[in-house]
């Protein structure tokens, strides 16, 4: 594919453990991703993101498989050779040089003339938001401004991919927020692929054109952030991404039956399915009125727990059969949520054309 | 409120702690160093002792404007004061050579090991300094095991001439001074941020370059400061040049020792140890500027 600017062929690498045996934290990798793509890998620590991420820059060699950058194999290359740029974690600016030096070390390396150097350089921290800043030191410079001096440093040499390893951990959640918006425009801008490495679930909905879960060194899903959260491919990914109720049982007609005895109503193809996992995300519930609408299906529970959430409410309750259902119920349905809360009870309305059916066999719960 | 006593009591506090250790740099640090420089300033009794009079001809006599009614100058102390200025030097040179690297390997052991090599590092300092001189001897004199070794081999008929010589003085300093240059070196490479190699080179640079850009100026204060802590000793030793270098590599040190003791001139003596002095204060002095600024915030900070 003349399109894709990375592609992975089979990409294993065990690491040793210090007691014995080996952990596999690529399990044979197939990944493409486009030209001009703002692809996310998300995962819980240890599933194998950062290895992928550090495989791809070249500070991990693969066991085996291959690696392609723009149609050419970098497998073999040392990472100051592949067109490849990284934003780090902790930034890891150079402490001993001041941003402006920071920025243009990948120009100095490559020994970029004087004139177009410094321009480039005030072009990239222009671009960040930090025009002006060349003669501080990074140490007097706020962890946001950090981030940026790192993302500058990093765009410099108009790499044709540039990856991110979990570059907002570090910053507070308003900051993170703004940057994350920030950090779209500028791949647009700039036209450079985007990998971008995060354990934040709602980071990787929001940046992203595509979403890869990651679990336990394979890829378990790579789709849209829309597709990945409405349509997850198993138990893991959608328990991963967003809050998720997973009721585990046998198809009957229309209608799911857990081994408690818990029965969901569905209204989307089933004759092909037997064993399946029925997933109702908490926003998909309301609190029914009290009559009864034909379209809807209804769940009665026990409520555990309102908790106000400033948007809305959380309801936690427990069903029939003691499984437990997590529920966001609107700020307008404040009437039934009160009722509720005294009764103790609730009937929750869903619609059955929106439960998502995951065929059983799939990942883990 | 509390402002004003609290800072009195903090002051109570530190001069209560500060005051023996003070009291006693004072009498015992600065008296003989008062002494010492006023001896430098006096002129030499016939028979020992001070004539108390001033005369600037002790430093003369090291620097070229020598006493014009007993003696013609003589290059003779500038010389010696060359040779260890460059024998100190050579020293700091060698025992970065070997420190530098064995710093990195160690620090990139496991705890377990890096613990023992530590260990082995500082182990000399438990045996007495003569003793392990003296064993340099045994090594190196005429029928010493080097010069058996290599006639018995047929690499040589002769014994070689090892001992006595401005190279057994430098081999001697470099061995007992690699643990003052390996633990400051060690220091400041321990706390290299490997993922500044790792951006380094992710944004383009080799080895050497990240090395020559990144590890070096960060380690850099371990290696300015090993330098210093091993110069300066070397600079006045008088140890090693009198057990390896016998009477043809005189040090500082060793003149000032003879002028002292056997020369029984103690104005010169004084002259020669102030000089070598103000040499190190000057060394610690450019540090110390270069630290203080290092540490301070450049100019553009609020």
């Amino acid at each position: 594919m003349a399109e894709s600017i990375v592609r992975l062929e089979k990409a294993r690498k065990a690491f040793p453990l210090p007691e014995g045996g080996t952990v596999t934290a690529l399990d044979g990798i197939e990944l493409e991703v486009a030209r001009n793509e703002f692809l996310t890998l998300l995962g819980p620590s240890g599933c194998g993101k950062t290895t992928l991420l550090h495989a791809i820059s070249g500070f991990v060699e693969l066991d085996a498989g291959r690696i392609f950058v723009d149609g050419d194999d970098v497998t073999e290359r040392p990472p100051h050779k592949r067109p490849v740029n990284t934003v780090f974690q902790n930034y890891a600016l150079f402490p001993h040089m001041t941003v402006g030096s920071n920025v243009g070390y990948a120009l100095d390396i490559s020994g970029t003339p004087r004139m177009e150097r410094d321009s480039r350089v005030g072009e990239a921290l222009e671009m960040v938001g930090l025009g002006g800043l060349q003669n501080r030191l990074p140490r007097q410079l706020s962890g946001g401004q950090q981030q940026r001096v790192a993302l500058a440093r990093a765009i410099i040499a108009r790499p044709k991919l540039l990856l991110l390893d979990e570059p907002l951990s570090a910053l507070d959640r308003k900051l993170r927020q703004a940057m994350q918006i920030e950090l779209k425009t500028l791949q647009a801008e700039l036209g450079i692929s985007f990998i971008f490495v995060t354990h934040d679930q709602e980071e990787a909905l929001t940046m992203s054109n595509r979403v890869a879960v990651l679990d336990g060194g394979a890829i378990q899903q790579i789709d849209t952030p829309r597709a990945v959260y409405n349509n997850p491919a198993n138990e893991f990914v959608a328990s991963f991404i967003g809050a998720s109720n997973l009721f585990r049982g046998a198809v009957k007609g229309n209608t799911v039956v857990t081994a408690g005895g818990d029965v969901i109503q569905v209204s989307v193809d089933t004759t092909s399915m037997n064993q399946v996992t029925a997933l109702l995300r908490p926003e998909q519930y309301a609190i029914a009125n009290g009559e009864r609408d034909a379209s809807a299906a209804y769940m009665d529970v026990t409520v555990r727990q309102i908790v106000f959430t400033g948007a809305g409410y959380e309801l936690h309750g427990e069903t029939a059969s003691g499984h437990t259902v997590v529920a966001t119920i609107a700020a307008a349905q404040q009437t039934q949520v009160a009722n509720a809360e005294t009764s103790r009870r609730a009937t929750l309305s869903y619609d059955p054309a929106a439960v998502h059916l995951i065929p059983a066999s799939g990942g883990k719960p | 409120m509390s402002g004003p006593s609290r800072r009195g009591r903090e002051r109570a506090q530190l001069g209560f702690l500060l005051g023996p250790v003070s009291a006693f740099l004072t009498i015992f640090l600065g008296g003989p160093l008062a002494i010492m420089l006023i001896y430098s300033f006096l002129a030499p009794g016939l028979y020992g002792g001070v004539e108390w009079q001033f005369y600037p001809h002790n430093f003369g006599r090291i620097l070229g404007f020598a006493d014009p009614e007993f003696e013609d100058f003589d290059p003779v102390y500038l010389a010696i004061f060359l040779r260890s200025v460059r024998i100190a030097a050579t020293v700091v040179i060698i025992t970065l050579l070997v420190c530098y690297p064995a710093a990195f390997q160690i620090s990139r052991l496991s705890e377990k090991r890096k613990s023992f090599a530590l260990f082995l590092i500082t182990l000399p300092f438990f045996a007495s300094l003569i003793v392990r001189l003296f064993i340099w001897v045994l090594i190196l004199k005429k029928t010493g095991f080097v010069n058996l070794t290599l006639q018995t081999l047929g690499i040589v008929d002769e014994p070689l001439e090892l001992i006595y010589t401005e190279g057994a003085v430098i081999l001697g300093m470099v061995y007992i001074f690699i643990p003052f240059m390996f633990l400051p070196v060690y220091a400041s490479v321990e706390k290299l941020d490997w993922t500044l190699v790792r951006a380094s080179q992710d944004l383009g640079a080799s080895g050497f370059q990240t090395f020559c850009r990144v590890i070096f100026p960060l380690t850099l204060p371990g290696v300015i400061g090993g330098s210093i802590i091993v110069f300066i000793p070397s600079l006045g030793n008088f140890v090693v040049p009198a057990v390896l270098g016998g009477a043809k590599t005189l040090m500082l040190g060793n003149l000032i020792e003879q002028q002292f003791l056997a020369a029984r001139n103690w104005p010169f003596g004084a002259a020669l140890a102030m000089l070598v002095m103000s040499i190190v204060l000057l060394l610690l002095f450019i540090y110390v500027r270069h630290e203080t600024r290092r540490g301070d915030d450049a100019p553009g900070i609020r």
